[in-house]
Parts: structure tokens; sequence; C-alpha cells
């Protein structure tokens, strides 16, 4: 039997790439290099000491501005993963539970809203209540909810079958007791793996909805408008979309590794064998 | 007055098929009744119509009363989960074949017991301490406490069965219903877990629905039995009439399989061989 790994490097490396993300972010809710309104810093600047990264094409301090689009990623990913979660667990608790047609409903509307684009999605909720950064959270988080919804019906329905549910109906156990004793203990870590992959994501969905100007107004601009605006100007001024573009990749690929490293060291199997 | 009488219990799949068909038959407060029948010949769903704990699949119906004998017996099929709730683990309760997935596995042993006790005893802290410990206590377990603080991976399959019989035995139920409880034990701890349940049952005089394939193992415990065959009763008596002159070919092809193992386990006992 294989001892159960304390740390696991995934989850080492993907936590230190999402950490730095996360720390830029919470400086940047106090401070930032420059303001995001001073367009002082003259226009396309190289990387300087006074603007590590360079000045965008309206003379911005882009290091500046990449750390309030970290702060929108940080931001997006809790925002939809929260409003996912709730949606996600809640309606895959109750397909879980649902018996024939209902169920096959439910999994057909699941199905349904996971082939639905993101974007179109998105579109429709700019449509009717503009383009903000809820909006692309709200999608992002509806969009996610029927992925984490399908997963949460198939993990309710195995643990359902499980001979310690009939167990504890036999002592009288009420299905409502049963639902937080048994089954959100049993699914929980399989869900929290999910989340942290879909928190990954959701920065990349938001980059892309940014990019087409669905995404944070001006001047609070995400990587996606980051990369938007430095597109222009790649082959001058490269930085400008390395920068945003790296970060992006970091946080996705930061949370995959999370996810790796939670699955290992949360799976229940595994705990077992401790 | 009865503690369960059963009259012309059906149950149907959806299909239409019959897995339980017209069974009747009664247990009186502190009578012993085994159930004996080949795999598959409907004894668990049998047991399970009695909970009011069916698959969804499958549909009951018939007269199933179950009552402590004391106050009017109630009518299981068909009666709301609410109801149904009450009498379960109060009035009957079941031990079932698997303890290792009768058990959640990622819960203690002590905080699966505190359930039942906690909510039909209104126990809390230290009381409900105490009552876990002597619970296990009852059940013959060695180290009661460090079994409450175990989960079920860590103890034997044993110690497992003996917590489950612990949870049925919570609420101290009338009559309790133990659906194959040795068949997934070793021969000597079959024997313990026979010899236990033989005590108590005994001493808190309780009735008991003793289910097995096993006609020796029946033997031991009951002294009363019902041999099933797909899913109709096809004799019923005391035990020794059963064993001196089976009726139902069935039965005697059982009672001539026992007695081979028998002869075959004393010709072996006198060789030395076991
Ligand atoms: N969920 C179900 N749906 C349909 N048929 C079932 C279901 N569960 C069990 N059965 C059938 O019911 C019959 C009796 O099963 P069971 O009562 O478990 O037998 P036993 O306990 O005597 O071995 C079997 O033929 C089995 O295939
Ligand atoms: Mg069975």
């Amino acid at each position: 039997m294989t001892r159960k790994r304390r740390h696991s490097l995934p989850l080492i490396v993907g936590g230190t790439l999402v950490g730095f993300i996360a720390l830029m972010a919470l400086i940047s809710i106090f401070w930032t290099p420059y303001s995001i309104q001073d367009m002082t810093g003259g226009r396309l600047g190289p990387l300087s000491s006074h603007h590590w990264l360079g000045t965008d094409k309206l003379g911005r301090d882009l290091l500046s501005r990449v750390m309030i689009g970290a702060r929108i990623a940080i931001a997006v990913g809790f925002g939809s993963v929260l409003i996912g979660a709730i949606l996600g667990v809640i309606l895959g608790l109750v397909a879980g539970f649902a018996q024939r047609w209902v169920d096959e409903s439910f999994s057909a509307m699941f199905d349904i809203l996971i082939a639905f684009p993101t974007l179109l999605l998105a579109m429709l909720i700019v449509a009717a209540r503009g383009a903000s950064l809820t909006s692309a959270i709200i999608a992002i988080g509806i969009g996610m909810s029927a992925i984490v919804a399908r997963l949460t019906r198939l993990l309710v329905k195995r643990v359902l079958a499980k001979d310690f549910i009939t167990a504890s109906r036999a002592s009288g156990t009420s299905w409502a007791r049963i639902i937080f004793i048994h089954i959100l203990p049993n699914i929980w870590t399989t869900l929290i793996v999910t989340f942290a992959l879909q928190f990954g994501f959701a920065g990349l969905t938001e980059a892309s909805l940014s990019y087409l100007g669905l995404g944070a107004p001006p001047p609070n601009a995400s990587w996606g408008s980051l990369l938007q605006e430095a597109q222009a100007t790649v082959l001058t001024s490269p930085v400008a979309a390395i920068a945003p573009g790296v970060l992006l990749v970091c946080l996705v690929i930061g949370m995959n590794l999370v996810a790796d490293g939670l699955r290992d060291v949360a799976d229940p199997t595994l705990r077992r064998s401790r | 007055m009865k503690v369960l009488e059963v009259k012309d219990l059906t149950v149907q799949s959806g299909d239409g098929s019959k897995v339980v068909s017209s069974v009747s038959f009664s247990v009186e407060p502190g009578e012993r009744l085994g159930l004996i029948g080949e795999s598959g010949s409907g004894k668990s769903m049998t047991a399970l119509a009695v909970m009011g704990l069916l698959p969804a699949e499958l549909k009951a119906s018939g007269g199933l009363l179950l009552g402590t004998g004391k106050d009017a017996p109630r009518q299981i099929i068909g009666a709301a989960e609410k109801d149904l709730n009450e009498i379960r683990g109060r009035v009957a309760s079941i031990v079932f074949q698997e303890p290792l997935t009768a058990l959640d596995p990622l819960m203690k042993i002590g905080r699966q017991l505190s359930e039942p006790l906690r909510r039909w005893k209104g126990l809390k802290g230290e009381g409900l301490q105490k009552a876990i410990i002597s619970a296990l206590a009852e059940v013959s377990i060695n180290k009661p406490e460090r079994i409450a603080a175990s989960y079920p991976y860590e103890i034997s399959g044993g110690e497992r069965q003996r917590a489950a019989i612990a949870m049925a035995l919570a609420c101290e139920p009338s009559l309790l219903i133990a659906d194959e409880p040795t068949t997934a034990l070793d021969v000597t701890v079959q024997a313990e877990i026979l010899a236990l349940l033989d005590t108590v049952v005994s001493k808190r005089g309780m009735s008991l629905l003793f289910i097995s394939h096993d006609l020796a193992v029946v033997s031991r415990i009951t002294d009363h039995v019902l041999v099933m065959k797909d899913g109709s009763v096809v004799e019923s008596g005391s035990l020794t009439d059963i064993l001196r002159s089976p009726q139902h070919p069935y039965t005697r092809d059982l009672v001539a399989s026992a007695k081979e193992l028998d002869n075959a386990l004393a010709i072996a006992k006198n060789s030395g061989g076991i």
C-alpha cells in the first residue's frame, strides 16, 4: 500500500503559481505602482526601472494594469465557482434523487446547457443587463453550474446505491439528514477538485469574453482586454501581450495542478490505504 | 399482539415480474423465525419490504403490519416516509450481509452509532459518549473506545458486523431482522456473531427474523423456519419437523446437502482433518 503523501508536488507547484497571482491581486487592492488613470508614462514605453513591464499605447503602467487583471481573474474565479457550485450542487442533488422521466429531463437540461456556448450565454446576459464584470461572472457561473450539476447527479446516484444509505434509512434517518451526513461528505472531495479546475477555466473564459468586449468595461481591464489592446502593437512591444498571456496560462495550469494535487491528497480511496 | 404480520406480500418489478409472490407469515413477540432459500429467492426483498426500504423500481402489495407488540401495529405498504422513519430502528431494524458496505466509509464508528442514539434517546455530550461505549460493549467489542474512534476500514470484519449490530440495536427495536449477517464472515467469526445474536435477542426479549441460505446456520439460532424458492414460501414449520420429514422437493435437497456437509465435517473431525 502506498503511503499517503501529505504534500504532493502538483499541489506545491500549482499552489505557488496560483498563490503568486493571488498575491498580485491582493496587493492591487491596496497599492499599484501607478494609478490606472495615470497616462504620464509615455506611449509604448520600454521596460524600465520606473515601468517594469513598460507602458501601453496610452502611457499607462502595464504592471499596474496586469495586477488589476489578476484581481479580476481571481474575482471571476471565486464569483463564478460560487454561483456554479451552489446552483450546480442543488440541481445535481435534485436530479440525483429523481427517477425515470424527471431524472431524464434534468439530464437532458444539463447536456443542453453544457453544449450551449458560454459566449452566447454571455451575450444574452450582457444584452439583458449590460457589459460588466458581474454579467461575465453570472454567465460563466451558469455555464459552470451545468457541468457541476451533471457531475453531482452522477455522484449522488452512486452514493445512493450504497448499502450504508439503506442501513442509515433503516435506523430512521430522514433524507434531509442523510444528505448532510452521508451524501455531501462522500461527494465533496470530487466536487472540490472540479471547482479548482473550473476556477482556472473561468479565468480563461472571462479573458475571451473581455477580448470580445463582453467583460469588465474600461478602465478596469482584465487580461483578455489587455491581450486585445496589445494585438495591434504586438510586434513592436510584445511584452504587453506576453505578460497577460503568460499569467493566464499560469492561472489555468496552476489550477489544473492544484486540482490534481487535491485529487491525490483528498481521494478517500487513497486515504483508506494510509 | 403480533410484532410482524405479513399477508399475501407480493413484490413486483417494473416489468411486472414477481420477485416475491403471495408470502404470508407472522412473528410473535420474542419469537425467532428463520427464512431460508437459495440466492435470488426473494429473501432480502421480503426483508426490505418489511422495513419499507424496497428499491424504487420495485413495488410491494398486500398487507404488512409492524408493531411493538404493545401498541396497534401499523401498515407499512403505502405509508409516508415520515411515518416509516418513526418505525424504522425503533420497531424493527435490520443487520445486513456485508458490514463493510453497510457502514459509511468516511464516518467513525462512534459517530455513526451516535446518530440513532441522539435521535431517539435525545442524548448529548457526555451521556451520548457513554451510550456509544456501552452500546459497543453490549455487542462484546473489547475496546469500545478504540472502535468508536475508528473508521470502518480500520477494524476487522467481525468488529464491523458487531458495530452494525450495535447500530441496529441502538433504538431498542422489538424486531431484529438479520439478513445473512454471517455470510460475509470467516467461519470462526460466524460462530461468534451467531452466539452474540442469540444472547442479545434473548436478553432483550426481541423477536428475530433470521435470513440465510444455509440451513445449518439457521438451525443454530431459530426453531421455526420458512423455506422460500423463486419468491414463494414452499414450506414452513418447526425446524425439527422439517429436518425429519421435509415435504417439498427443494427442502429435501436442502436437508440432504446440510446433512452431507454435517457428515463430511464429522468425518473430517474424527480423522483429525479439521
Ligand atoms: N432493484 C431490483 N430491481 C429488479 N429486480 C431486483 C432488484 N433487486 C433484486 N431483484 C431481483 O429480486 C430477486 C430476489 O432478490 P433477493 O431478495 O435479493 O434474493 P435473496 O436475498 O434471496 O438472495 C432476484 O431475482 C433479483 O434479481
Ligand atoms: Mg439476499
